[in-house]
């Protein structure tokens, strides 16, 4: 696997022992300027909305894009899912606005 | 293949013929169609690019697909949405219902349009005089989805 994998989101190489895969689409992956990436999971996260936060603390654009009052939808291993998710390590996490497709 | 995620333009007549397949016991086909508008939020569209998300995609347009036909009585459906870069007037999604009568034909075909609006993981970024934007979701569309609860 390349960036260049990443940055088309899809990840298919298998997670490292601990990590997850997360992904970002449309105006998010844009603003981020970031498709995908691969981090160790920090035990204190356990919950899709721990993530969220997690990845907010970065600050500058992930703090606006992710803030608690921006519309921001998750999908764990590819299927809609509530910020009480639980994830685990190999889990593939995305992060995107409400879909407009139709 | 009842759900296709494709760049390609598709024939209605084509794909409806194929999805009945002559079968004698349909008495009924519903179908919508979805076209690329030329305005939008009182802007001028010249052409919009949909992405969406591959891993997904196809997984959550079939659970729609198995969940109509779990609720009505239905012979069959068919999903096609295109993705990539479509221009006014283009054809962007087709849903195609055939059942024995009429009522389930329609309410499944609404259903699958309805919740494919607000589940399946595609977005449109349009092209306007002032500059690309990502299309805002409408809350209309998570009460069409609503309707269908409960």
């Amino acid at each position: 696997m390349d960036d260049s994998d990443l940055a088309q989101g899809t990840v298919e190489a298998p997670a490292r022992a601990g990590t997850i895969d997360i992904l970002y689409f449309a105006r998010l992956k844009e603003v981020l300027g970031l498709g995908a990436e691969r981090m160790m999971l920090p035990q204190a996260i356990a919950t899709a909305g721990a993530l969220r936060a997690h990845l907010q603390a970065r600050g500058g654009a992930w703090a606006v894009e992710l803030a608690a009052e921006r519309p921001v939808r998750v999908a764990v291993n590819q299927v809609m899912a509530g910020a009480d998710a639980h994830i685990h390590p190999g889990d593939e996490v995305a992060f995107f606005p409400p879909v407009t497709g139709g | 293949m009842p759900v296709r995620i494709q760049t390609e333009d598709f024939d209605v007549g084509a794909e409806i013929a194929a999805l009945r397949h002559g079968d004698p016991a349909v008495g009924a086909i519903a179908s919508f169609v979805g076209l690329v508008r030329d305005v939008n939020a009182g802007d001028r569209v010249s052409e919009i690019t949909l992405e969406h998300y591959p891993g997904m995609t196809q997984k959550a347009v079939q659970e729609i697909v198995d969940e109509a036909k779990s609720r009505w009585n239905i012979v069959d459906a068919l999903v096609i949405h295109r993705i990539g870069t479509l221009r006014p007037a283009d054809q962007i999604v087709l849903v195609a219902v055939t059942g024995a009568h009429r009522g389930a034909a329609f309410a499944a075909c609404e259903f699958v349009m309805d919740y494919l609006k607000t589940r399946a993981p595609f977005w449109k970024k349009e092209q306007t005089p002032a500059g690309s934007r990502w299309v805002d979701a409408r809350s209309s569309d998570d009460v069409a989805a609503d309707r269908w609860t409960g």
